[in-house]
């Protein structure tokens, strides 16, 4: 025999199933599932970091406006106010918005001369709590409000709260999408595997009547599943991958303090880099379950 | 002599329609030679799936290898299978693979060693005269060919028990022969042949085979009986009882 031929014999087991007329078509489905999962993945990560962010930009931070037309009596309350929030043992932080900078957040809407022109604008203070409780807060609001009746309380995580529920919501969202493509990964498979079981009736026949059990039989569809799910995976790894990257890329240049929230820590990506082996594993052992079940109605 | 395989009032039946095989009881003694004859639809195909475990009977005690094959669990089935050579009647060759790898399935099935296997593939290849064939793929093989691989598949795990649907029904009476030599010497090497035909010249060629008859899937005497003399060249019908 020449040596060509033992070569072809060496692989002949795994190549004891040709492709059936359908080559590659499980890559593809593979590496469009793979694709899709990780963009979801990588978004579901992302928004949760980002919502991970903003609750701790939420947590325990108050605004506290000093709503006062006339500007003497709007800063006097706004000292007496300071003055007292430092003595409580709740805030870990107080810190006055200087009008500066007040004027310049407003430039906006208001213009330039704002105060000159007499429009009342409030003085501000940036508390931070030493604990995010409810408790915490209802003592510095009751002790604010004594220092000054015009002095009203904003808690960020009663307007920011929406936000972080809305991040909330679309990262478990995520997480839904990565569960069915999941299932609809893992019924494909299945679908694939008994399509190609029907596909090689003749030549699994034989083989089992030469004495092959149904682990041998599964272990060359195993085999064939893996090699199109690895193609698969690389392809649809590569591409989501490129993707992850670019849309990173560009949230990073918006410099936004939301968005800036949605990096993706080394924890996350290992997660997103063992989502392609995932799929491969997903697939065999899918195929494996597959084929054993429709083999134990053989005889 | 020990006794290879027992059928016991063994009944077939495919759906609702009538029993293919009925009240069916014969021994098969080890290292014998037997042929399985009967008209077209007989049962000697049925007969012969029952044989090397495709089938269960409806009824009745099959015993294989001193071990009721009936009640065999499933698990255990492929190891009997691969004590069994099967010749099928369309040679079932994989389309796909050579003819050495066709020749090879058995010995991968059973886990041997790729050096083993080529040799043991090499040395079949040299018995059927095949050697320049190795490469080839089924389509491209004529029918003798295919038939030779398809007995060579058969054998080159040495079975215990052979058996064979209408081995040399698709080769020219030259080429039956040479396939027949190939069949009886793996007879002498102690395998049990169970060849299922319909060429009477053939069986005249095997002194000392035994013959099995089916008619309306009821194993019968052979008739006509086998061509004279017939206590020359085969012994009467090894049934259960008789």
């Amino acid at each position: 025999m020449t040596r060509g031929a033992k070569v072809r014999e060496t692989g002949a087991e795994a190549r004891a199933l040709d492709d059936g007329g359908g080559a590659h078509v499980m890559s593809w489905v593979i590496a469009i599932m793979l694709f899709l999962t990780l963009l979801a993945g990588a978004a579901g990560l992302a928004t949760a970091r980002a919502a991970g962010a903003l609750d701790r930009q939420m947590a325990g931070r108050l605004t506290v406006q000093i709503v006062e037309g006339e500007a003497q009596r709007r800063d006097a309350a706004a000292a007496q106010v300071l003055a007292v929030l430092r003595t409580q043992s709740d805030v870990a932080r107080a810190t006055p918005v200087a009008q500066a900078d007040l004027a310049r957040m407003l430039q906006p809407w208001l213009g330039d001369d704002a105060e000159a022109a007499g429009l009342p604008v409030p003085a501000l203070i940036d508390v931070d709590l030493t604990s995010d409780d409810s408790a915490a807060i209802a003592r510095v609001r009751s002790a604010v409000t004594r220092a000054s009746p015009a002095a009203r309380v904003d808690a960020h995580a009663t307007w920011l709260g929406p936000v972080g529920r809305l991040l909330d919501t679309a990262a478990w969202l995520a997480g839904a999408i990565i569960l069915l493509m999941l299932a609809a990964t893992t019924a494909v498979v299945m679908l694939a595997a008994r399509a190609g079981l029907e596909a090689h009736r003749g030549t699994i026949e034989v083989i089992h009547m030469l004495g092959a059990t149904d682990r041998q039989v599964a272990r060359l569809f195993q085999r064939r599943i893996a090699l199109d799910a690895g193609i698969g995976a690389v392809a649809g790894g590569v591409l989501a991958g490129g993707a992850i990257l670019l849309i990173a890329g560009q949230v990073g240049a918006l410099d936004s303090e939301l968005l800036g929230g949605m990096r993706l820590g080394p924890l996350d990506m290992g997660a997103l880099v063992a989502l392609p082996f995932g799929f491969v594993l997903l697939a065999v052992v899918a195929a494996r379950l597959a084929v054993l079940r429709q083999m134990r109605r053989m005889l | 002599m020990a006794n290879i395989v027992q059928f016991e009032n063994v009944g077939l039946r495919y759906g609702v329609g009538e029993e293919t095989l009925c009240d069916v009881s014969f021994t098969l003694r080890s290292g014998q030679f037997y042929f399985l004859t009967g008209a077209s639809g007989a049962g000697k195909t049925s007969l012969l799936r029952l044989l090397y475990l495709s089938q269960r009977p409806s009824r009745g005690i099959i015993r294989l290898f001193g071990e009721d094959a009936v009640i065999l669990p499933r698990g255990r089935l492929p190891g009997f299978r691969r004590r069994i050579g099967v010749v099928f009647q369309d040679f079932r060759l994989i389309p796909h693979l050579s003819a050495a790898d066709n020749i090879a399935l058995p010995l991968r099935v059973a886990g041997m060693a790729e050096s083993e296997i080529a040799r043991a593939v090499r040395e079949m290849l040299n018995w059927i005269g095949l050697a320049e064939r190795a490469g080839a793929r089924p389509a491209t093989l004529s029918g003798g060919e295919q038939q030779r691989v398809a007995i060579a598949r058969a054998v080159i795990a040495r079975p215990e028990l052979l058996v064979a649907d209408e081995p040399t029904g698709n080769v020219d009476p030259a080429m039956a022969e040479r396939l027949l030599h190939l069949f009886q010497s793996l007879h002498r090497l102690g395998t049990t042949v169970v060849m299922a035909t319909h060429d009477w010249h053939l069986i005249e060629r095997v002194p000392g085979a035994h013959h099995l008859h089916l008619e309306h899937g009821r194993l019968v005497d052979p008739d006509p009986p086998m061509p004279p003399p017939a206590e020359a060249r085969a012994s009467t019908i090894v049934r259960s009882g008789l």
